[in-house]
């Protein structure tokens, strides 16, 4: 059975990511459809984020993660280097847990 | 080696190490479920981090098989409209265009985003390989018994994704005014729905937020 769900798995993400690059590669869209395209990375990465910081399984949880994501949110503004920002907060979220654990 | 492979090398890097990290934890959470070769199979030909952890957390709970593939795919279920967002950027033979799709991960994505609804395929293909060296290799060592790595969170390790894609969303919002708009009704969106919904839903149920562009700008 566990054949069966990696080759479900294996075939079934590499047709979501494939089925639009086969039909609808290279073909010019009209405006409208521009303007969303343009629209979906911002949506994503928000989306990414709220979900990598503020939930755990399906639990909406407030830790660490949102104190460390508010230092990296400050460092990145007035434009730190990307990976200072990113150690930074995970000393500020280590530091945490090592405190309170 | 061009410059724009070297680029999406650098840029991708910062991911590498929490990736790696986050495959430790798939490891040694799925080699009691799967068995060893099983679980580190499916990091190398699945590939995908949302998907795998979803179908462990379905089985580890007493979760039945088709509901954790079931589940797996609802996780990946974004990369169908971020393929048809990616699809006008590529050029080629349609193997050719599905290869650059496949190599499509959250970060090679926005990596890729050049704005005005292009994407650079060297970029998404280039972003790739460390990700991929990451995940199955942290994978390797979570099965090997690298268990006093398992648990990311203790280094802070975890935090380093939302991170790194804060770094790529700021740059994103200094863009067309509508992102900014946009990114606050995504974020409300997964907030609202991550305790109501499966995991997976939230993100897809949020980049959906992008239908808004469909509005002609006032």
């Amino acid at each position: 059975m566990t054949w069966v769900l990696v080759g479900v798995l294996a075939a079934g993400t590499l047709a979501l990511k494939t089925f639009g690059p086969i039909v609808a590669g290279g073909v010019q869209p009209p405006p409208a459809l521009v303007r969303v395209i343009d629209l979906i990375t911002p949506a994503l990465l928000t989306a990414l984020i709220v979900v990598s910081t503020f939930s755990d399984g399906r639990a909406l949880v407030l830790d660490a993660r949102a104190a460390g994501v508010a230092v990296g949110v400050v460092l990145l503004l007035v434009r730190v280097p990307m990976v200072v920002a990113m150690v930074a907060a995970a000393v500020v979220v280590a530091g945490i847990r090592l405190l309170v654990s | 080696m061009s410059t724009a492979r070297s680029a999406a090398l650098r840029a991708s890097a910062p991911l590498a190490l929490p990736t790696a990290a986050l495959g430790v934890t798939f490891g040694v959470l799925a080699a009691p479920i799967f068995g060893t070769v099983p679980a580190l199979l499916m990091s190398a030909i699945v590939w995908s981090g949302a998907a795998q952890f979803g179908a462990v957390s379905v089985l580890g709970g007493g979760g039945s098989m088709p509901l954790a593939m079931g589940t797996g795919l609802l996780a990946n279920a974004r990369f169908l409209p971020m393929g048809f967002a990616l699809a006008p950027s590529l050029n080629g033979s349609p193997l050719r265009r599905a290869g650059t799709g496949a190599l499509m991960v959250d970060a090679s994505f926005a990596l890729a985003h050049r704005g005005e609804g292009r994407f650079d395929p060297v970029t998404v293909v280039w972003s790739a390989p460390l990700q991929y060296v990451g995940w199955v290799g942290g994978t390797a060592a979570g099965v090997a018994g690298a268990t006093m790595l398992a648990d990311p969170g203790r280094l802070g390790l975890d935090v380093l994704f939302p991170v790194f894609y804060l770094g790529l969303l700021l740059p994103e919002l200094r863009g067309p005014s509508r992102r900014l708009v946009v990114a606050g009704l995504s974020a409300l969106v997964a907030l609202v729905l991550i305790p109501v919904v499966p995991e997976g839903v939230p993100v897809l149920a949020a980049a959906a937020t992008a239908l808004l562009g469909l509005k002609e700008p006032s």
